[in-house]
């Protein structure tokens, strides 16, 4: 790696510490990120001759809030005011800092930066986008690729998120026990969205939303690495590693999906899933289970299973029931019948997702799988009614190709004279 | 003389690190590994999980059992080598072309006392 991209990598890593920092020290996200920005840039001209600081964080946080409240005086001066109040106001300033610096802060301070992008009021996509802007530090280009819209409109949605938080109180005092338990949850909350945007890509798109899973695992780490006792964020890890595991062996190479059964095992990341497992071991320990880890675990029986046929779905039925208990949701159900289907068959798990029939009539998930239990039964003029209103419900391309794929499969079996594949 | 060299780096930055920027890196560091194997100088190599992978068993009476790498610090021990040198500027130049394989961070190098080569299969 050259020098300059040594650097980019250390500005990234110290990116959330710093901006954090600066914006409890000038409350207000442009001045935070312009300080940052301008540190970075001092940075790059700095650190390849005298090389790397030893702390490049406080590094960039010293130098940021130098430049920043240089610019500041530097405006006032402009405007009649008493040269000694300016410097009088500096003096306050080192003293503050030297005392913030001492590393106690920065844990809230990251945290705190991840949870004003997950504003209440702000519509997920618009929390997603300004926490990669901000926390992450991704271009708004590479998120507007990311994301599959233009540039300007990413501008546009980033400028409004950060309007509307500028106009929200944003507390800076010191969580408490509960309050920072429940930023933990939001936070965790959006770190599992941003995930899901890379994950739910189609087959043409995996490529290009790849770096959301990426950088979701990076988020995930990150607040791991402060609350390193939560069985939760433990989990939550657990969960994205072993789900982006498999991400080289979901797709063929026309972009269509590739259902876990049939997806080709060795292409999954090892490493990845080694570390999920490595969490989630951790996390039992803890005796205090939670929707993302039993989800890891869920996830964790998929990758310990060499072959499909290997898979243990009683287990797995009994962990999506758990789920259930603890986070009653039609979707859950229906996953569960997945795995009930794989234990007690197509019979007792069709007849679990009946009722579910009205709250998810808009669900495609909903069609696809009920069409599949209908088929494994022969009830396949059923099984097609199904399919077809699957794919009239179908997010993306992939989606509906895979559905399609049943169909036709559908039509061979009741015609084997008729001319098959289309 | 065998010498343990151990990787210590920020692991934040590695971790930021594209798959391709690392395996740009791994494969650098393949080369200086090839060398000292076909030198029949090199033991076990290990690059180890992420610290938030880490558990720390600290042996007071009873033993505490502790989230977490044993020291939070701002740059992570990832890894270690053992190789066979004559003395500390072998195991010095070594280390050096392992680090300008992989710039950053720093190593620490420790004679080896006891190595127990193991039994565990790759």
């Amino acid at each position: 790696m050259t020098d300059t991209a040594w650097i980019d990598a250390a500005l990234t890593s110290a990116r959330p510490q710093a901006v954090g920092a600066l914006l409890r020290y000038f409350r207000n996200l442009d001045t935070a990120e312009e300080a940052f920005q301008n540190a970075s840039l001092r940075a790059l001209k700095s650190w390849p001759q005298n090389g790397p600081p030893r702390d490049p964080a406080a590094w960039l946080i010293m130098v940021g809030r130098n430049v920043a409240i240089d610019d500041i005086r530097r405006s006032r001066k402009q405007q009649p005011l008493p040269e000694d109040e300016a410097i009088s106001d500096l003096d306050d300033a080192e003293d503050a800092l030297a005392e913030r610096l001492d590393g106690s802060h920065y844990r809230d301070d990251i945290l705190r930066l991840l949870f004003i992008c997950c504003h209440p009021e702000l519509p997920a996509t618009q929390q997603i986008g300004l926490a990669l802007r901000i926390v992450s530090g991704l271009t708004v280009k590479q998120i507007a690729r990311a994301f599959l819209v233009s540039e300007a409109a990413m501008e546009q949605r980033i400028t409004r998120a950060k309007a509307r938080i500028a106009d929200a109180d944003v507390p800076f005092e010191t969580p408490g026990a509960v309050e920072r338990a429940e930023r933990l949850s939001a936070v965790a909350a959006m770190i599992y969205l941003i995930f899901n945007e890379g994950y739910s890509a189609s087959g043409d798109t995996a490529e290009i939303r790849a770096p959301l899973c990426e950088e979701a695992i990076r988020l995930a780490r990150l607040l791991l690495r402060l609350f390193q006792s939560e069985p939760e964020i433990m989990g939550l890890t657990a969960l994205l590693l072993l789900q982006h595991a498999r991400a080289a062996a979901r797709f063929d190479a026309d972009g269509a999906l590739i259902l876990l059964d049939d997806q080709d095992r060795s292409l999954w990341n090892q490493k990845m899933i080694a570390e999920g497992l490595a969490l989630i071991d951790k996390a039992m320990r803890h005796r205090r289970s939670g929707p993302y880890q039993i989800q890891a675990a869920i996830a964790a029986l998929h990758a310990r299973a060499a072959k499909p046929d290997e898979t243990d779905w009683t287990q797995i039925d009994l962990l999506y029931g758990a789920l259930e208990v603890m986070q009653p949701s039609p979707v859950v159900t229906l996953n569960r019948a997945v795995a009930v289907s794989k234990v007690r068959g197509p019979e007792a798990a069709l007849e679990m997702i009946e009722p579910l029939a009205a709250r998810l009539s808009n669900y495609f998930h909903f069609f696809g799988v009920r069409g599949a239990f209908l088929m494994q039964l022969g009830r396949n003029d059923e099984a097609r009614v199904a399919f077809d209103r699957a794919i009239a419900l179908a997010n993306t391309s992939a989606e509906a190709a895979h559905i399609r794929m049943h169909l036709d499969r559908l039509m061979r079996d009741s015609q084997p004279r008729a001319k098959a594949g289309k | 003389m065998l010498y343990a060299i151990l990787c210590y780096h920020d692991e934040d930055t590695v971790g930021s690190w594209t798959k391709e920027q690392d395996a740009a890196v791994m494969k650098k560091l393949a080369v200086v590994q090839d060398k000292l194997t076909k030198q029949g100088r090199l033991g076990p190599v290990a690059r180890l999980l992420p610290t938030t992978a880490a558990t720390t068993l600290r042996k007071d009476d009873p033993p505490v059992v502790l989230d977490g790498p044993y020291a939070e610090t701002k740059e992570q021990l990832l890894g270690f080598y053992i190789v066979d040198c004559k003395n500390l500027d072998e195991a010095l130049d070594v280390a050096r072309d392992l680090g300008a394989a992989n710039p950053g961070g720093a190593y620490e190098i420790r004679p080896v006392g006891v190595l127990n080569p193991g039994s565990v299969a790759k």
